[in-house]
C-alpha cells in the first residue's frame, strides 16, 4: 500500500500528458506522472509539427532550450493524382527567425525536454510503469490506478488520461467505448536520412529554415489520401494517412499505398537516394470534433488523442493534444482551488474551457461564397487564398470547425480553379 | 551488510548506428542505458540484502547525465546512489578508471560504512575490457572473484564468501575472505522489476553528485585522459562478411558429409579435437 496520495495522476507522458502535468505542477498540485516507455518519447519515433504559440502557452521561453529542427517559412499545398500534381506555394520568408510560428520537431528529442520541465515544475514522473487498470470505488468514481509494479493502488483526488489513441484503459474501465474504424485513420510513415546540404537543395532552404508539403488526392484505387512531406535537419519526415476503414475496403495494404506515394513523380525526386530511417504506423482519430467521446466523469478526465481531440485537416494532432493536456489542467486547478470535489458535474469546465478556447470569432463560409458569386472569383481569390493560407498555417485561434469549411472550400476552390477557365473559354 | 555496486551507463548498443559515409558511431539520439551485464551485479546484491539485509550502494562515474541510470538502479531497489563526475574524469581508459573508483569507494566507505562486497559487471557493452573490476580490487587490495555464477554461501561472522567460478572447462567453487570484489556474470539471474514504493522513492530522491575534490582524489594527473596510457590507434567499422551460411545438400551420410564439410572450412578444427580426444 503506497501510502503517498496524490492531487493528480497523469497517464502517459505525450503531448498531451506532459501538458497536463506541467501545468498543474506549476500550479503547486502534487502529481505522479505514469509512463509505460523507457522515457518519454521513447515510444515515438515520429516527427511533427509544432505551433509556437500552444508551446508557449506552458512554457514561454521554449525557444531558447527546446530541441527544434526547423522554423517552417514555406507551406505548398499539392493535389495529386496517379502522377500529376497542382501545386500551391505560399512562402513567409519575412517571419522573424526568432519567433518562427511553426517549427518541425523530432518526438524523441522533444519529448524528452518537455518531460525535463514536467520534473523541473515539480512533478514526480515515473517512467516503465504501465497503468493496468483504473481504481473505482462502489460508486464508480476513479480514485487512482493500479500499475504493473507490487503495492497495489495509487490514489489521487483525480486520473488524467493521456494514454494515447488506442485508450486501453479508459475503454477497459467502460469509460468510453472503442474507436470505430471509420473513426480512425492509420498513418504511416517514414524517416529517411540525407544529408543536410541535399535536403536544402531540394527544398530550396537555408539555414534552419523549413517548408511542409501537405497533399491529398486519390493515388490509389480511389482511397482519398491525405499525406505530408517536410524536412528536420538532416530527415526527412514523410507520410499518408488515410481512413482504417477505406483500407478495409480496398485491401490496400498501408505500405503499399505508402509505396506508391512514395513512388509519386513529385515526391520520389526529394527523397531520391535517401536512407530509410524509422518506419512507422500510427493510429489518429479522426472522428472530428463532433465525434468527441465523454471527456469527464467522476474523478477523471480524458485528454489529447485519447480523447479523439485531434486537428482532422493537418493531422497535427500534437498541437491540439498539448493545448487539451494544459486546459485540462487549468480546469481541474480551477475546481480544485474553488473548494469543489472533481466530480464530473464540477469538471465539465473542462468541457467548457475546451469549446471556448477554440471558439471562433467570425466565421466565413467561403465555399457558399464561390459558388454563389462566381464574378467575385477573380478579385476574391487572392484573398481567399491568402485568408485560407493563414487560417492552415497559423493554428492559434481558429476552431476546429472553423478549419474544416475553410480547408473544404479550399479544395473546393481548386476545383473552381480548374472550372473558371474552361468556363472562360 | 553493506554491498556495493559499480555500474556504467553506457550507450544501447542495439541502437547504435555507424554513420554510412564517415565510419563513426552516430551516438547523438542513441538512448543510454545501465551496462547489461551490471544489472546481474545488481540483482546478485539485491538478493543478499534480501536474505542478509543490511543496503545497497550504487556507484558510477560518467558525466551528469549517468543520474539516469543511476535513478533507474534505485528504481530496482538500491538504497542509496553516488555519482562521480568531474570535467578531469573525461577520457579516463580502465587504468585511469579503477583509479577514480577506488577512490570513491574508500570515500563511501569512510561516509556510508565500509562495504562487505563490491559488485561490478562482468565487462561492459561499449568497452568489453573486463579491467575494471579486477583493477578496482587491486588497488583497494581486496580479494577478488570474477565470473562469478552464483553465490553459494554466504557467512557475516566468519566474514567468509563461497561462490561458484565459471571458467574454461568447468566450475570453480572459491571461497575467500570478506571484503571482497565481485564480478557477475552473464544470465546468472534476472532484474527484479521495482516495487511501486522504490519506484516512487527513486523518482524522488537525490543522486550524491562527488567532484573528485569530493571524492578525496589525491592526485588528480591519475585520472581522466591525463592519467590514460591507452592509445586508440584506428576505429574502424568491421566490414560486412559476405558469407554467412553455407548449404550442404543432404545426401547419401548427411552427418559425415557435414562434419567434412565443417571440417573443410575450419582446417584446423580437426586437428584440435583430434588432440583434445587425445587428452582425454
Amino acid at each position: 500500500m503506497i501510502e503517498d496520495r496524490f492531487d493528480a495522476i497523469v497517464v502517459g507522458a505525450g503531448m498531451a500528458g506532459n501538458a497536463a502535468a506541467l501545468t498543474m505542477a506549476k500550479r503547486g498540485m502534487k502529481v505522479l506522472q505514469l509512463e509505460r516507455g523507457e522515457y518519454s518519447g521513447s515510444k515515438n519515433i515520429q516527427s511533427a509539427i509544432l505551433h509556437a504559440d500552444m508551446l508557449a502557452e506552458l512554457i514561454p521561453d521554449f525557444r531558447k532550450a527546446a530541441p527544434l529542427e526547423r522554423h517552417l517559412v514555406e507551406q505548398r499545398f499539392w493535389i495529386l493524382d496517379d502522377c500529376s500534381r497542382i501545386g500551391l506555394r505560399y512562402r513567409f520568408d519575412d517571419s522573424n527567425y526568432g519567433r518562427s510560428n511553426r517549427y518541425t520537431i523530432v518526438r524523441a528529442h522533444f519529448d524528452k525536454w518537455f518531460s525535463s520541465k514536467v520534473r523541473e515544475a515539480g512533478a514526480t514522473v515515473l517512467c516503465q510503469t504501465t497503468v493496468t487498470e483504473l481504481a473505482q470505488n462502489r460508486r464508480g468514481r476513479v480514485i487512482g490506478v493500479r500499475t504493473d509494479r507490487q503495492d497495489g493502488i495509487i490514489h489521487a483526488d483525480v486520473v488524467v488520461l493521456a494514454e494515447g489513441v488506442n485508450g486501453l484503459l479508459g475503454t477497459r474501465a467502460g469509460l468510453r467505448e472503442r474507436p470505430e474504424p471509420d473513426q480512425v485513420a492509420l498513418a504511416v510513415r517514414e524517416m529517411h536520412c540525407l544529408p543536410r546540404e541535399a535536403i536544402e537543395a531540394r527544398f530550396n532552404l537555408n539555414g534552419d529554415k523549413g517548408v511542409v508539403i501537405e497533399t491529398a488526392g486519390n493515388i490509389s484505387r480511389g482511397m482519398t489520401v491525405i499525406g505530408f512531406i517536410y524536412p528536420n535537419k538532416e530527415s526527412i519526415s514523410l507520410g499518408i494517412g488515410c481512413l482504417v476503414s477505406e483500407f478495409q475496403r480496398t485491401g490496400e495494404t498501408p505500405y503499399e499505398l505508402l509505396d506508391r506515394f512514395k513512388r509519386h513523380p513529385s515526391v520520389a525526386r526529394l527523397i531520391d537516394g535517401s536512407k530509410v530511417g524509422e518506419y512507422s504506423a500510427h493510429l489518429i482519430p479522426k472522428g472530428g470534433y463532433n465525434k468527441m467521446p465523454r471527456l469527464h466523469g467522476k474523478g477523471w478526465v480524458v485528454v489529447g488523442d485519447a480523447a479523439q481531440l485531434s486537428n482532422t485537416i493537418d493531422h497535427e494532432g500534437a498541437n491540439v493534444a498539448m493545448t487539451s493536456g494544459r486546459i485540462a489542467a487549468e480546469a481541474i486547478f480551477q475546481v480544485k482551488s474553488r473548494g469543489d470535489l472533481l466530480r464530473s458535474d464540477s469538471l465539465s469546465l473542462y468541457k467548457k474551457m475546451l469549446d471556448g478556447s477554440f471558439k471562433h470569432s467570425k466565421k466565413t463560409d467561403m465555399r457558399a461564397l464561390l459558388h454563389t458569386q462566381p464574378q467575385n472569383f477573380l478579385l476574391t481569390y487572392p484573398q481567399l487564398v491568402s485568408k485560407a493560407m493563414q487560417n492552415l498555417v497559423r493554428f492559434n485561434s481558429t476552431s476546429e470547425a472553423e478549419k474544416s469549411t475553410s480547408t473544404q472550400s479550399w479544395t473546393g476552390m481548386f476545383c473552381d480553379a480548374f472550372r473558371l477557365p474552361r468556363a472562360l473559354r | 551488510m553493506h554491498n556495493l555496486v559499480c555500474i556504467k551507463q553506457v550507450p544501447d548498443s542495439a541502437q547504435i548506428r555507424v554513420h554510412p559515409v564517415t565510419n563513426t558511431i552516430m551516438r547523438q539520439g542513441v538512448p543510454s542505458i545501465i551496462n547489461p551485464y551490471d544489472l546481474f551485479a545488481l540483482e546478485a546484491a539485491l538478493e543478499l540484502r534480501d536474505k542478509f539485509g543490511g543496503e545497497i550502494t550504487v556507484l558510477t562515474m560518467g558525466p551528469p547525465s549517468a543520474e539516469d541510470s543511476l535513478r533507474k538502479a534505485l528504481t530496482f531497489g538500491a538504497d542509496r546512489a553516488v555519482l562521480l563526475t568531474d570535467r578531469s574524469f573525461a577520457g579516463a581508459d580502465t587504468l585511469a578508471t579503477t583509479y577514480a573508483l577506488a577512490t570513491a569507494i574508500r570515500k563511501i566507505g569512510k561516509e556510508y560504512g565500509q562495504p562487505d562486497l563490491i559488485f561490478t559487471g562482468k565487462q561492459t557493452i561499449d568497452g568489453d575490457t573486463a579491467q575494471v573490476g579486477p583493477g578496482i580490487a587491486k588497488r583497494l587490495r581486496v580479494s577478488q572473484l570474477t565470473y562469478v555464477a552464483k553465490i553459494t554461501a554466504l557467512d557475516l561472522t566468519a566474514r567468509t564468501i563461497e561462490a561458484e567460478r565459471r571458467s574454461e572447462g568447468g566450475v570453480q567453487v572459491l571461497r575467500t575472505r570478506l571484503p571482497c570484489l565481485i564480478t557477475m556474470l552473464e544470465a546468472t539471474n534476472q532484474i527484479r522489476r521495482g516495487a511501486m514504493a522504490d519506484a516512487l522513492r527513486a523518482a524522488r530522491a537525490s543522486i550524491v553528485k562527488w567532484s573528485a575534490q569530493d571524492a578525496d582524489v589525491e592526485d588528480i594527473s591519475k585520472c581522466g585522459l591525463k592519467g590514460s596510457p591507452t592509445v586508440v590507434k584506428r576505429v574502424f567499422a568491421p566490414s560486412a562478411r559476405a558469407e554467412k551460411a553455407v548449404l550442404v545438400e543432404p545426401a547419401e551420410q548427411p552427418a559425415e558429409e557435414l562434419i567434412e564439410a565443417i571440417f573443410k572450412h575450419q582446417p584446423r578444427l580437426e586437428a584440435d579435437l583430434a588432440a583434445l580426444a587425445g587428452d582425454l
